[in-house]
């Protein structure tokens, strides 16, 4: 793996370029695994990692330390592999609409959904919620031009290059393609998100009711 | 147990501490106080470790009284005119009030956001090891309510060497702040357009972010899209509409803007306190190079 283009990002961070998710996803298992202890935080971006730190001495001398920093390899024993099976009802309102986008039918699109193993690239837009990757490329399709004021919590759903869920109920602007009772946030567990970066993501048709 | 209750909030009164550093990957940012800097004062006033919560009220209006026993209390950042019992107390300094008695602020003559601590702190159970409220995700407890009852936690067995602290006022004019260009400055047509214009805040500002009202930053490739990137706060985001938004506290984690340029980390908690309407000036901490060589 080359190593990353680092820029500053102010004066408490610095902001790692990666060439892909796969590339951010190995970063950041080695910096966790390094512990540095400047770092207060490594945020998995697309294609970047954002390393933020204690003070602002610091961004110098981990700038030199990350050079440094041995690189591991993605299946490295120790760094934890983790799957989980999301057991999704495929009755989304937007199916219909996605199979015709797509030209595909509507049992292609779920079983291209459920066929290959998708995996956790980051997060943002709400806590729980994971932006996954690396699922079927024929599912890409643009987000919906009107987000919808409210989507429900465990809505299944594509935009852009990404597949989600929703942890709660928001408004949302992708395509709702099914639904799932898995809790992919629960603030009394002792791991509050279901979902990691990294984590890998199987959707497992349940029928319809 | 010593509790306040609370009388009135104002516009917003909050419980922030140092926030939840370290959650980011799962989608939570680190909020707490969007003035570290008061807020850390008024807790060394107090005796307090920095952590301690304190509440955090925007634009004044708040009020509270105590009660089961006298605790010591400092209100620092925006000077709202403290005063117990109707008589001023001052900003910046410690004062003793006994059961029954009602602290109250009333509107800042400059700055946004004063800070009211307690010796001991404010002892409302944490939510992932912290008692902020985050406004993006809604974690934390609760923004606070007439009728609420906080427990006061027990304070350290030292007390502070100084009852009062020296501090200069808010300025009300031109608010300056230092920039560190980048990391996408490169995507802008004149990216020194951002230290060139006099913005104004807009009243659209909160701890998520403050807007900035002025000529639009020209996009210099309009039909690109950025692969979402991590954030911190004072990051300046600048959406299609080229109008700069700047991170606050309760920033999303991730985002898809490109990030002009980040004010110093010092400097946000100058910005925390700067008004609706209020003018900005910003500056590149390296001279003259906005364009990355």
């Amino acid at each position: 793996m080359p190593s990353p283009t680092i820029r500053d990002y102010g004066d408490r961070a610095l902001l790692l370029e990666c060439g892909s998710t796969d590339e951010v996803l190995t970063l950041c298992g080695s910096l966790r695994q390094a512990d540095l202890p400047e770092i207060i935080d490594v945020v998995p971006g697309a294609r970047t990692v954002l390393v933020t730190l204690a003070d602002g001495g610091s961004q110098a001398a981990v700038r030199d330390r990350l050079a440094t920093i041995p690189v591991l390899a993605l299946k490295t024993p120790g760094l934890t592999q983790v799957e989980v099976v999301i057991d999704t009802v495929y009755d989304g309102v937007d199916l219909a609409e996605v199979a015709e986008q797509l030209r595909m039918a509507a049992d292609e699109v779920v079983r291209a959904h459920t066929a290959t193993p998708w995996r956790v690239a980051f997060g943002g837009f709400a806590p729980g919620f994971a932006y996954l990757v690396g699922g079927d490329p024929r599912l890409i399709v643009p987000r919906r031009i009107e987000p919808r004021t409210r989507v429900p919590a465990g809505s299944v759903a594509l935009g852009g290059e990404f597949s989600g869920i929703y942890p709660r109920e928001s408004p949302g602007g992708w395509h709702l393609i099914g639904r799932t009772a898995a809790v992919l946030w629960d603030i009394g567990r002792p791991q509050p998100a279901l979902l990691s970066p990294g984590t890998v993501v199987r959707f497992r048709d349940e029928g319809l009711p | 147990m010593i509790t306040l209750e609370v009388l009135r909030t104002g516009p917003q009164a909050l419980i922030e501490d140092l926030g939840r550093p370290g959650l980011a990957a799962v989608g939570v940012c680190r909020s707490g106080a969007a003035d570290r800097r008061s807020h850390g004062l008024a807790n060394r006033l107090l005796a307090n470790p920095d952590a301690a919560a304190t509440i955090e009220i925007t634009a004044g209006g708040f009020a509270a009284r105590v009660h089961g026993g006298a605790v010591d209390v400092a209100v620092t950042g925006a000077d709202a005119d403290p005063a117990a019992d109707g008589i001023p107390i001052g900003i910046n300094s410690v004062r003793h009030l006994l059961a029954g008695q009602v602290i109250a602020l009333g509107a800042p003559r400059s700055g946004l956001r004063s800070y009211l601590a307690v010796r001991g702190g404010i002892d409302v159970a944490p939510v992932l090891d912290s008692r902020s409220y985050d406004t993006m995700s809604g974690i934390g407890p609760l923004p606070l309510r007439p009728g609420d009852l906080l427990p006061v936690g027990s304070p350290a067995a030292a007390f502070s060497a100084v009852e009062q602290a020296p501090v200069a006022a808010f300025p009300a004019g031109t608010l300056h702040l230092t920039v560190t260009p980048g990391p996408r400055n490169d995507w802008f047509v004149d990216p020194d357009a951002l230290v060139r214009t006099g913005w104004i805040t807009s009243d659209r500002s909160d701890r998520v972010g403050v807007r900035l009202e002025g000529p639009a930053l020209e996009w210099q490739w309009p039909d690109r899209q950025l692969p979402s990137e991590g954030t911190t706060r004072g990051a300046i985001q600048v959406p299609p509409s080229g109008r700069p938004v700047i991170l606050g506290p309760d920033h999303p984690v991730t985002g898809g803007y490109p990030v002009i340029g980040v004010v110093t980390d010092t400097d946000t908690d100058r910005l925390a306190q700067v008004r609706p309407g209020q003018s900005v000036r910003l500056h590149w901490s390296r001279a003259g190079k906005g364009i990355r060589k």
